[in-house]
């Protein structure tokens, strides 16, 4: 078994740390220790009550398991199920995994300093568990995988560690929710997430959030991707929350490789979201590209996009746009950075209102100025991203979809 | 019928249009001619209803009703429709949905995009880096799946390459009920009763009468519009002696 005595220590001294950026949380107003829940066989899943199987649902969790290459479902700081019905992909819990397997050593905070702020430190302090998915070399998920962190008990403090390695060759999806669930309207999340994505493979990690309005939540990721390798991360928040901080970093560590990522944020009233990202493009043939869309109606958003170009013959764009519909701030940050010459980076920053003209073109056609505003939003939310299985782009169309009734 | 009655337009705190009076009957097809900047677009965007335009005074009348102050989407659903010159991109809205919003209902967007060349579009977002003559085949696409009783057509063959100026010119005549098929088997007279559909068509060059025959010319100028029987007519004296010239000659006035 992995002595964790060494992280333990630096841990420690980071336990009061604040982090670099967002507003600081008081973690001793959250209570951490364990909620026993037992474990789900597949027809247990399929009994859920109704409402959590909606509210599931809407974070990409289908309890049906139909279409999906494998599950991995945690509620509160237990893993209520986890299997995988794909050959090549191996969904394990990290804390069996921790104990079970040597290999889990060479990833488990290989990325993420566990000294970077209080909730890193938190993390492995108070480790409750979280996933560890990885495809064999050469292996091809056909199915996404799908993982949930589902928060149920009121004023819990849930701490969450993940890995997600793609092996040499290997092609793997996932798709993440996070969701609380009806009655739940206290909490924090926590969550460590390193990404390995080695040489030739293919990942894409698409993540989607359904929080309740008084939570708290604290993504950590850093992604490595070798040469060849391609790293798409989409992130989707649509509903409201009390303060959302996290900037996922990518290392374009061989060349060749690539990062993308796409954010759609619909922000509510009394929303804090202060996210971004950051990708290093460190050999020759690097390619990085940061979308994000975001609408406020009310919410308070800041966006950041840092790309940091440290040799010749890379490219990298960045691209935020956001949408005023009805109160609230958004505060885009683009920034770029060329250390040497030969770098292309560029990026485009828009913030402002839905364009007159625009409703007025499809009032023409005869829709009514609501339809042609809905219409305009949902255009400007669903942005295309190349490499995304259908079932995910579908995924994200139904999420679009939803919101749409809560925008309007 | 579409009948303007003395017609006063301001945009901006000017005045752009007055004494506009015109009249267009079921089945005619109008062409509107004048210089750059004498109020042609400002013309179909105010029958459109777009409320930059504000009428002053004056009224427009369609199918008998007063719809000087109606909202456009009430005016298209009464049958009116546009094809512009440089409409705006609507990002994340794929051609092909733009076209059922049109139909409002079933459609087939492939053989429809198939008859204006445009299949290969239907997949992109409206309007997103078309070319000139691509919108111009965008637009037409739209009319056909909105199939609108009155159209307004902005300059249809600005920009269109030498391939595809027939195509737009055939689409027209067909939209505007104009082309040999509709006339097939009937008596010209018969068919120019049974014509229904509406134009008005704002050319510059005239190319579009190779195809779509009109009823009618008229001429703006100083935002004033002067009509008479046949637009080649007025085309040759534009041509000849230029829109003031062409005008006062019209009007018999000095």
């Amino acid at each position: 078994m992995y002595d964790r005595k060494q992280l333990k220590k630096k841990a420690e001294k980071a336990r009061d740390k604040k982090a670099a950026i967002g507003p600081d949380i008081d973690l001793d107003e959250f209570d951490d220790a364990p909620v026993p829940h037992s474990y789900l066989a597949d027809e247990d899943m399929c009994a859920l009550p109704e409402s959590d199987q909606k509210r599931l649902i809407m974070a990409g969790m289908d309890v049906t398991q139909k279409d999906r290459g494998g599950t991995y479902f945690q509620k509160d700081t237990e893993v209520i199920h986890c299997h995988s019905q794909q050959e090549g992909i191996e969904v394990i819990p990290i804390k069996k995994a921790l104990e079970k397997h040597n290999w889990v050593e060479e990833y488990y905070w290989k990325l993420v300093a566990v000294d970077a702020d209080k909730y890193t430190a938190a993390a492995e302090l108070g480790l409750h568990d979280g996933y560890v998915i990885r495809a064999l070399p050469g292996s091809r998920s056909i199915y996404p995988v799908q993982a949930c962190l589902y928060l149920d008990k009121d004023g819990l403090q849930q701490n969450v560690h993940n890995l997600i390695i793609a092996e040499e060759g290997s092609e793997l999806h996932i798709i993440t929710g996070c969701s609380s669930s009806l009655h739940m309207k206290r909490g924090i999340h926590v969550g460590i997430s390193e990404f390995f994505i080695k040489k030739d493979a293919k990942l894409s990690f698409t993540m989607i959030h359904n929080w309740a309005e008084d939570m708290v939540v604290r993504p950590r990721s850093v992604a490595r991707v070798e040469e060849g390798g391609l790293f798409l991360n989409n992130y989707i928040c649509m509903k409201p929350v009390r303060s959302l901080q996290m900037y996922p970093t990518s290392h374009l560590v061989g060349k060749d490789a690539i990062a993308r990522f796409y954010s759609i944020i619909v922000g509510s009233p009394g929303s804090e979201y202060d996210i971004g990202g950051r990708i290093f493009l460190k050999k020759p043939g690097n390619r990085a590209e940061i979308i994000a869309r975001m609408i406020s109606n009310g919410a308070k958003i800041i966006n950041r996009g840092h790309l940091i170009g440290e040799v010749p013959d890379i490219k990298a764009h960045l691209e935020c746009r956001g949408l005023l519909l009805n109160g609230g701030l958004i505060h885009a940050i683009p920034e770029l950075e060329g250390h040497v010459d030969g770098v292309e980076m560029s990026h485009e920053a828009a913030v402002g209102k839905i364009a007159q003209e625009e409703i007025n073109y499809l009032m023409s056609r005869g829709l009514s100025q609501d339809e042609a505003t809905s219409t305009i939003v949902r255009g400007f939310l669903s942005v295309d991203i190349p490499g995304l299985p259908p079932q995910l782009k579908a995924e994200i169309d139904k999420a679009i979809e939803e919101s749409d009734k809560d925008v309007m | 019928m579409l009948i303007i009655e003395d017609l006063r337009v301001e945009l901006s705190n000017r005045i752009i249009l007055q004494h506009i009076d015109l009249e267009i009957k079921p089945g005619e097809t109008h062409m509107l001619f004048g210089p750059n900047g004498s109020g042609k677009t400002s013309l179909l965007m105010t029958i459109m209803g777009y409320p930059q335009y504000k009428v002053l005074s004056g009224k427009i009348m369609f199918k008998d009703e007063d719809i000087t102050h109606m909202p456009i989407n009430e005016r298209s659903q009464l049958g009116i429709g546009m094809s512009y010159q440089r409409p705006p991109t609507i990002h994340g809205l794929k051609t092909r949905q733009m076209v059922n919003l049109c139909a409002k209902g079933e459609v087939d967007e492939e053989e429809l995009a198939s008859r204006v060349n445009f299949k290969d579009f239907l997949e992109r977002d409206v309007n997103a880096g078309f070319s000139g003559g691509e919108i111009k085949r965008s637009e037409l696409l739209q009319l056909m799946a909105q199939n609108p009783d009155l159209m307004l057509f902005d300059e249809p063959e600005s920009g269109v390459d030498m391939e595809n100026i027939s195509l737009v010119g055939r689409t027209i005549a067909e939209l505007l009920q104009r082309n040999g098929f509709y006339t097939e088997g009937k008596s010209k007279l018969q068919a120019k009763h049974e014509r229904e559909k509406m134009g008005l068509i704002i050319t510059h060059t005239g190319h579009i009468l190779d195809y779509v025959t009109a009823d009618k010319g008229q001429v703006l100028f100083d935002g004033m519009l002067s009509s008479v029987e046949n637009p080649r007519e007025i085309l040759k004296c534009i041509g000849e002696s230029g829109y003031e010239e062409c005008v006062r000659c019209m009007t018999g006035s000095n």
